[in-house]
């Protein structure tokens, strides 16, 4: 019996090693130099980079950040500052339904707001769709560390006649700056790695972009497009391309790790 | 978390004549004083409570978080308002029986779209994903919360959620380049000689398959059905444990009666919730599972999902009404990952009893 528990945690450790292993064999040779400074070349031709790709999606994680840390941020502080149980359940259940929304609706919805009416594909809509996933998951981290803060804190700074307002922004987010920034690195990593809610977004392309209105290239898109194309090369680039995705999300997790573990200075 | 933050939530800012009175109200020492013995602010601290910039910032900050919390709600409005009326087209012209029809058809002139393929594969898969994942899963949750010695138990939780973190996309192409070839030559021979009598194991696998794709799928839940039933089974009360251990259980019997069995609701909500993600998950099945719409008895066959005919056809849809047919399958994977994912609340919300959690 106790066979069978430890079998079990074996096999679900297993994936996992094994799909280090294989990014690392079949990924590390064509990552280098140009993978990181070359833009894509057309099949056939050798060499070439994703650094477009790369800093695609550092742009739409930005670009979603900027659209839900200030939602996620306030909505968190509503419920746990101002709200009342009753609305603050709805708001919860609601934050939870979003959260459970398979990450292709996003991306027809974000296809309906914001590539529709401007009649093309653009950073913005690819960030707007990201910034969607992202906006419940910030919210109910925000939610649960400001819980978190001790309400001696609020009773003191408001016998002291503080104005509610400044309670919260700089005794209370100040306390739980730490968790929040956990929430935040936490989406950041969830939404880094998604492809879905780019495909009718984004579009990808070869070339640099030069403006957020434009169809702009990004990481786990590329890796999509070339893992399918049926040519070696490219192939080879989709696994250096995975690669360098799974360390880009490692290192977000492992620096909310570092964040988590620090003590409250 | 109840009620801590009541006490603070007696009303928004600005509503009250005067912040002191909340200020007295939310004290817990001072409730029993009565109101008209307010201790008076000092001048400076008058001047702070009263002045219009504070007023002003406190009603202008509430107004903020309210805002933003309603941005939610109306997230959640426009997700659902933007499938309705993206498929209204499909619905109009097809009505109810495009869950039922088979076909799909896209050339102009004599289109017939209907869904019953991508349910059929998506239910299938999602199935399968389930019955691999969730007795790994439960199981490995038995080993953390009861067997594993302390010192591995952070590690082995630290290890899954880095499992939870690899994104959906590399799992496809790890399962077309390296899972899939795996399959088709070491797999499915076995399972056809050992259970090769039964419909769902024969016929020719070649490439992708409803197998590859319930296999991908379980996988990527595995992660989550892990730690949701590491959670229940934390919960737990030990006094149920030392119960059966006092009646002379074994570590087995212990393990099944007392906490598998006290458990059984909240397990099976964790993989509900597990459905939920497997139903919606979208990169990885397009990957692997094959994109044939067809409904085939057999695992080894081809499939498509709900989420990968989205995924590969929207992008490029041949007509309006095409694309109002895929908002429509859009709003059915919707419609039923919302209904799974609060069935699952519920299950493990009737589970949790306050008081028993374990440290």
């Amino acid at each position: 019996m106790s066979a069978l528990a430890v079998l079990c945690a074996f096999m679900v450790v297993l994936p996992l090693g094994l799909i280090l292993y294989h990014l690392l064999s079949k990924g590390i040779g064509s990552v280098d130099w140009n993978f990181f400074t070359q833009l894509p070349k057309p099949h056939g031709e050798t060499g070439g980079g994703m650094a477009n790709a790369i800093v695609g999606t550092l742009e739409l994680v930005a670009l979603a950040m900027i659209i839900a840390i200030p939602i996620g941020v306030f909505g968190g502080i509503y419920l746990s500052e101002y709200g009342s149980e009753k609305v603050n359940f709805w708001i919860r259940f609601g934050a939870d339904i979003l959260n459970g929304v398979p990450s292709i609706v996003w991306g027809m919805t974000a296809y309906a707001v914001a590539v529709v009416p401007f009649g093309t594909k653009s950073a913005y809509a690819g960030g707007l769709a990201l910034g969607f996933i992202a906006i419940p998951l910030i919210l109910r981290t925000t939610e649960e560390v400001l819980v978190l803060v001790p309400n001696a804190y609020r009773e003191a700074a408001m016998a002291l006649g503080i104005p509610r307002w400044k309670i919260v922004s700089q005794i209370i987010l100040r306390t739980a700056m730490k968790g929040l920034i956990t929430g935040v690195l936490l989406a950041m990593g969830r939404i880094a790695g998604e492809t879905a809610p780019l495909m009718f977004t984004i579009h990808g392309n070869m070339y640099w972009n030069h403006s957020l209105k434009e169809p702009i290239a990004a990481l786990p898109l590329q890796i999509f497009n070339y893992a399918t194309a049926p040519y070696d090369d490219l192939n080879r680039q989709a696994w250096a391309g995975a690669l360098v995705l799974i360390i880009l999300v490692f290192l977000l997790s492992a620096s909310v790790r570092i964040f988590a573990s620090r003590r409250r200075g | 978390m109840g009620n801590r933050a009541e006490k603070f939530s007696l009303s928004p800012p600005g509503f009250f004549p005067s912040i002191n009175t909340i200020v007295l109200l939310a004290m817990p020492t001072l409730t029993d004083l009565p109101i008209s013995v307010t201790p008076m602010p000092s001048h400076e601290q008058q001047a702070i409570v009263n002045s219009p910039t504070s007023r002003f910032g406190d009603r202008f900050f509430y107004l903020l978080a309210l805002a933003s919390a309603i941005a939610v709600v109306l997230l959640l409005l426009l997700v659902i308002g933007v499938q309705i009326r993206g498929s209204k087209l499909s619905f109009e012209a097809f009505g109810w029986s495009f869950l039922t029809t088979r076909e799909w058809d896209p050339t102009p002139g004599s289109e017939n779209y209907g869904a019953l393929p991508f349910i059929y594969g998506t239910v299938v898969s999602s199935l399968l994903a389930l019955v691999i994942a969730v007795p790994l899963s439960v199981g490995t949750a038995v080993f953390l919360t009861d067997l594993a010695p302390l010192k591995i138990r952070q590690p082995l939780v630290s290890i899954i959620e880095m499992l939870a973190a690899v994104p959906s996309v590399i799992w496809g192409l790890w399962g077309i380049f390296v899972m899939v070839p795996w399959l088709n030559s070491h797999l499915v021979p076995v399972l056809k000689s050992v259970l090769g009598f039964l419909p769902l194991f024969q016929g020719p696998c070649i490439g992708g398959s409803m197998l590859a794709g319930g296999m991908v799928i379980a996988i990527m839940i595995l992660p989550i059905v892990t730690s949701v039933s590491r959670e229940i089974l934390r919960s737990v009360p030990d006094l149920q444990r030392e119960a059966a251990y006092g009646l002379g259980a074994t570590r087995w019997e212990v393990t099944r009666i007392a906490v598998l069995s006290y458990a059984r609701r909240g397990l099976m909500g964790a993989a509900v919730l597990g459905l939920g993600r497997a139903v919606g998950e979208t990169m990885a099945v397009t990957m692997v599972i094959g994109n044939v719409a067809q409904i085939k008895p057999s695992l080894f066959a081809s499939g498509y999902t709900l989420a990968s005919v989205i995924a590969n056809v929207f992008a490029e849809a041949s007509s309006d009404l095409q694309s109002s047919a895929l908002f429509e399958i859009g709003l059915v994977l919707m419609g039923v990952t919302i209904i799974i994912n609060i069935f699952a609340l519920l299950l493990i919300k009737a589970f949790e009893t306050p008081g028993s959690r374990r440290a």
